[in-house]
């Protein structure tokens, strides 16, 4: 579950108070809005990566609004994969597992588990300089997924493939979602994408979260 | 009728801009070449040689490679978490701070020397003078060469880490790091070539520091003494085959230490 309860920010002329909204457990939450609405913003501020000036945020049934972003058990895929551009795929899968000192093995055989999920098992030794978009993104959930998160933060990570491999992506998204209980909350502005995924739409639009219910993506309840 | 009288006339002349350009390039680079070519020919390379091999150069030598060193890494050992903060920090006055951190590479050389002579006379500076002698020691070599060398150094860091996204950072905090473990883990792994560039600047400009350390170190031969001192003091006696052979020597460990960098910096 991801809860935002009355959340206020503010940078300048730009921001937004009061905003509430749900996406229950295990739904897939897709987040539209105009380009400069503050769709990201809204992501950073669950992921813990700003403050916000008032309110609570819930990730699972826990509070976090005051815990640092590592410890709010979320994964995040912001817009370009932001890779870590020195490690190999094999390491920024295994990163989130690494730095919570998980044994060697147990990491390997996650880094492998996921690598096969998501098709990159060959590209395992290759840096991100030598990826194209779409397995850069591919790597990115992988990494996101690694310490299986309660909560998946996904800013347009679609948005800048070609036709083919956003479908590929697509169904991989949808594969996810799924076969584990990730709770999804999917930025986009592309409309095909949103009734594609969506189990819940938000939309965002001055400074106000406007709710509905689709089919697709409802609460899943598998587990990998 | 000609069948090209009205085809658009094919531009391939080169532009006036382009020549006034290359002719200015030209000019500049013959100027720095025939500086360089007329001291290299001045006296012969024996009488050179010899200059070279008196005791007090060698051992102005040896003290200029160890002081550039170390001022060089104490250079970086600043310059990487101040260009963070300055790169990555949002904070009221950081324009001033950004200002103040210019200092030293707007102060006339003598000045800074004099301040650095001043600040250990107070009772802060003899306070640390009571561990560590500076004023007239090696150590305040090493202290003179980092106040300049230190604030290219933090130039460079911070150019550094503006061209570096903050979101790969920003992604490993969200995946259990801290923010100095996410800088230590993928910040500076990518910062690695601006980090040696950093140091090699620090190190170059230590390396021709002669204002501070003449007047917060001195120039006591066998103690004080770097290179561009040796060329001061050799000057200063009328001795313009050893001034010329230092000279000719730092030139040297320059295009050394330039075409090191491009090398090394292209394998990191």
């Amino acid at each position: 579950m991801i809860r935002l309860e009355n959340v206020a920010w503010q940078a300048g002329a730009f921001g937004f108070s009061d905003l509430s909204f749900t996406v229950p457990g295990g739904c897939y939450g897709v987040l539209t809005g105009r380009t400069g609405e503050g769709k990201t913003t809204l992501l950073e501020l669950i992921c813990g990566l700003r403050r916000p000036l008032s309110g609570r945020i819930w990730v699972g049934d826990r509070e976090v609004t005051g815990l640092p972003p590592g410890a709010r058990g979320l994964g995040y895929v912001p817009q370009d994969g932001a890779l870590f551009p020195t490690l190999n795929v094999r390491e920024q899968i295994g990163f989130a597992l690494s730095i919570r000192k998980s044994p060697p093995d147990g990491i390997k055989r996650r880094v492998e588990e996921l690598a096969a999920a998501l098709g990159v098992t060959h590209l395992l030794d290759r840096r991100p300089d030598r990826l194209s978009g779409g397995e850069r993104q591919r790597v990115a959930l992988g990494r996101a997924l690694a310490a299986s998160p309660r909560v998946l933060l996904l800013d347009e990570p679609l948005s800048a493939l070609d036709d083919d491999t956003r479908e590929q992506l697509l169904g991989l998204l949808q594969c996810i979602h799924r076969e584990t209980a990730v709770t999804v909350l999917h930025v986009t502005h592309h409309r095909m994408e949103a009734q594609r995924l969506a189990g819940l739409m938000l939309n965002l639009e001055g400074g106000r979260i406007r709710e509905g219910l689709v089919g697709g993506g409802g609460p899943a309840s598998e587990k990998l | 009728m000609n069948s090209h009288a009205d085809a658009p006339e094919r531009s391939w002349k080169i532009d006036p801009l382009w020549i006034v350009a290359g002719v200015i390039t030209g000019a500049y680079l013959l100027f720095l070449l025939g500086m360089i070519a007329s001291a290299a020919t001045y006296s012969s390379p024996t009488e050179l040689w010899r200059a070279l091999l008196a005791r007090e150069i060698q051992y102005a030598f040896g003290l200029s490679l160890c002081t550039c060193t170390l001022s060089a890494l104490i250079s970086l050992l600043i310059a990487v978490p101040v260009g963070y903060l300055l790169s990555r920090g949002r904070f009221a006055g950081k324009a001033w701070l950004d200002a103040a951190l210019d200092v030293p590479i707007v102060l006339p050389p003598m000045v800074v020397g004099l301040c650095l002579l001043i600040l250990f006379q107070t009772a802060f500076g003899r306070m640390i003078e009571r561990w560590i002698p500076f004023t007239y020691s090696v150590a305040g070599v090493v202290l003179a060469q980092c106040v300049i060398g230190a604030a290219f150094a933090v130039r460079t860091m911070r150019g550094t880490f503006d061209h570096l996204s903050a979101r790969p950072e920003e992604v490993a905090m969200t995946l259990g790091c801290t923010r100095a473990t996410a800088v230590w883990r993928v910040t500076l792994p990518a910062a690695r070539r601006g980090m040696f560039a950093a140091a090699t600047i620090a190190w170059a400009r230590s390396l021709g520091e002669f204002g501070p350390v003449l007047v917060f170190a001195g120039a006591t031969r066998l103690k004080t003494e770097v290179l561009p001192t040796t060329v001061w003091l050799e000057l200063s006696v009328g001795n313009l085959e050893a001034a010329i052979a230092v000279s000719l020597l730092m030139v040297g460990l320059a295009v050394l230490v330039l075409t090191g960098v491009r090398v090394a910096g292209e394998r990191l």
